[in-house]
């Protein structure tokens, strides 16, 4: 019997195997996307940048609360000027791997997140991820772009108008909207080539001998095994959505873990907290552990599985 | 806490029973209770509303710290009372690893405070240690008497010859090499003393442990902030601004390098 195939091809991108290296982690400087390249990743994305340079909140920034990571780093980046420089590095460092390079961007105004994307465009990135969806982060009003169909589908307007239709974009979202389906279908409508689900859930650590919350921020995002029931829901829900590819992301952390993703219906598989508790290896090691699955349970390619679970 | 799971990773309350001063800016500080850790792993410190910085381990039962007053981290460290508590998460990252029969410790700064913890580990483990030490000048010199007291042999080295001999620390390390040879030399101090002593073991063929100081905030490995060129170069050196070499994220992989 023939080795299971986890080749994937995520819009024109061909991946070795399906596991993204989720943004926010490790992705400030192209000699991690090296170190994410060489441990066998798919894909790397790259940390969200903004239009001016962010130095991110004081420590406490993250810490493990038993059943994950809650984290409030505040979207620590050099800005979309420097950004470029580390991304056309990047994209020329992981060529000979055969690995992917998604950039990702942030910003203030509508207006705003089509000015990143421009400069970011520049760099000439294989995919371009919109993070909409950052709790440490709101537009002017408190409100996230995730949480509204309506600025949800303007941030991807004014990103598709800076950058044209040769550059692949997918709309990163977020779990903590009364219907992603829907929030979904609105940026598809206005022109997501895909969709990343999902960013971290907000959350809240307490230390009730110190009586305050532990972040300096005190709210944070959780992220880890926690979110995975949800992710998985949130992924299957858009599955049923729209037609576009989804990056399914969220407390994946065996190889079984991805499995589940695909089957909720994902095309790739992002991982992020995951590196906390098994390394940095974990980002090829849960590609292997994928590919044993398929094996054992003689599954031949990711096509045969994604959506399996949702039918 | 929960009696279903017991999260390592949180902070946990650590009260302190004695804070000395050790010179002009420095504090040893000592804690009633102890912590689950190897030489040459850290800390985080949280003192709530003030933040939270990384430490090296001086001690395990109880846990020790030592402090040097450089921010405000630090400087709220040392107005702690006896009695009041120190948040502390961690143990985090790789410390050193006890290796064959000789150990040759070089200290600079409050490098010196993994490495007592770790002498301590060598002689109970049977091995024998002997310490290098470089300071400016003598009221820089941390600890020296700690570590005669537990029997180790000390070499002083400050910048102007107030205390022990003139010259920098990898004078000593030299001669302490040459006299007997270690079975790997481990160090902990500043960056330039650090790839000074990564060139001499290099050239001499010695075993290394070198403890790197970074920019850490999560301590997690997840954030990118404490990443350093690769300790490993060809040439001994560090890999500044080099992006043919891996990342190494000194808060997970290190902050203890190992090169044979
Ligand atoms: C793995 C690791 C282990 C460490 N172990 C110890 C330890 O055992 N004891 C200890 O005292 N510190 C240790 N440090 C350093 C300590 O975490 C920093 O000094 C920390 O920044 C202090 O926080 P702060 O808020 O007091 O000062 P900050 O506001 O962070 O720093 C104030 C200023 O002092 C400068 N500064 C930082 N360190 C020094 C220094 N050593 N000498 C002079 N200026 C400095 C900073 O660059 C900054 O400009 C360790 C760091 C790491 C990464
Ligand atoms: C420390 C940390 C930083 C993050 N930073 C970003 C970011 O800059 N942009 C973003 O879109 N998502 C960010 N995320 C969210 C992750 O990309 C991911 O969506 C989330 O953590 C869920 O996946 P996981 O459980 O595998 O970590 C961050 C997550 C963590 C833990
Ligand atoms: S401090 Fe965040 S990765 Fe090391």
């Amino acid at each position: 019997m023939g080795s299971a195939d986890l080749t994937c091809r995520l819009l024109g991108l061909e991946m070795k195997n399906p596991i993204v290296l989720a943004s926010g982690i490790i992705g400030t400087s192209s000699s991690l996307f090296l170190r994410a390249a060489q441990v066998g990743v798919g894909a790397v994305t790259a940390k969200s940048c903004s239009l001016q340079p962010r130095a991110g909140h004081p420590n406490p920034v993250a810490l493990d609360w038993g059943a994950g990571v809650i984290n409030a780093i505040g979207l620590t980046n050099p800005g979309a000027e420097e950004e470029v420089h580390l991304l056309a590095e990047g994209r020329r460092i992981l060529e000979p791997y055969g690995v992917p390079l998604i950039a990702s961007i942030f910003a203030g105004t509508v207006e705003e997140f089509g000015q990143v994307a421009a400069l970011i465009a520049q760099a000439r990135p294989h995919l371009l991820e919109v993070n909409i969806s950052c709790p440490n982060v709101a537009d002017e009003f408190g409100t996230p772009f995730a949480a509204v169909c309506e600025s949800a589908a303007a941030v991807t307007e004014s990103v598709r108008r800076a950058v044209g239709k040769d550059l692949p974009i997918a709309v990163k979202l977020a779990p903590n909207v009364y219907n992603i389906g829907r929030i979904a279908a609105a940026v598809v409508e206005a022109g997501a080539d895909a969709i990343t689900a999902i960013n971290t859930m907000p959350g809240m650590v307490i230390d009730a001998h110190a009586r305050r919350p532990v972040l300096h921020n005190r709210t944070g995002g959780l992220s880890g095994m926690a979110i995975k029931p949800i992710a998985l829901r949130c992924v299957a829900e858009i599955a049923h959505a729209v037609k576009v590819p989804i990056i399914g992301t969220g407390g994946v952390n065996t190889g079984e873990d991805a499995a589940e993703m695909i089957l909720a219906g994902a095309t790739a598989v992002g991982v992020g907290t995951a590196v906390w508790y098994r390394g940095v290896e974990a980002l090829g090691t849960i590609a292997q552990e994928l590919g044993a699955f398929m094996q054992a349970e003689g599954i031949r390619s990711l096509d045969e599985m994604r959506g399996q679970a949702i039918r | 806490m929960s009696t279903m799971m017991q999260p390592t990773y949180l902070h946990r309350p650590f009260t302190l029973v004695s804070s000395k001063m050790d010179n002009y800016r420095t504090r040893s500080l000592t804690f009633a209770e102890k912590l689950d850790c190897q030489p040459g792993q850290y800390v985080m410190a949280w003192l709530p509303g003030v933040g939270e910085k990384p430490f090296s381990i001086a001690g395990d039962d109880p846990l020790q710290l030592m402090v040097v007053d450089v921010g405000p981290v630090s400087h709220s460290l040392h107005s702690v009372a006896e009695g009041q508590r120190v948040w502390i998460r961690g143990p985090l990252g790789q410390g050193y690893r006890l290796v064959g029969q000789r150990v040759l410790l070089a200290a600079g700064g409050y490098g010196v405070a993994p490495l007592y913890y770790l002498a301590r580990k060598a002689l109970a483990a049977g091995m024998s240690a002997e310490v290098c030490m470089g300071a400016r000048s003598a009221e820089d010199v941390l600890w020296a008497e700690r570590f005669q007291a537990l029997g180790v042999p000390v070499r002083v080295m400050t910048e102007d010859g107030s205390m022990g001999e003139r010259g920098l620390v990898t004078k000593a390390t030299e001669a302490a090499i040459a006299a007997a040879r270690p079975d790997s030399l481990c160090a902990c101090g500043p960056l330039g003393m650090l790839e000074a002593l990564d060139r001499q073991c290099e050239q001499l063929g010695v075993a290394r442990q070198l403890s790197w100081e970074a920019h850490m905030r999560c301590g997690m490995g997840l954030c990118g902030s404490c990443e350093l060129p690769a300790p490993q170069g060809e040439d001994g050196s560090l890999h500044r601004h080099s992006c043919q070499q891996p990342g190494w994220l000194a808060c997970l992989d290190g902050p203890v390098s190992w090169k044979e």
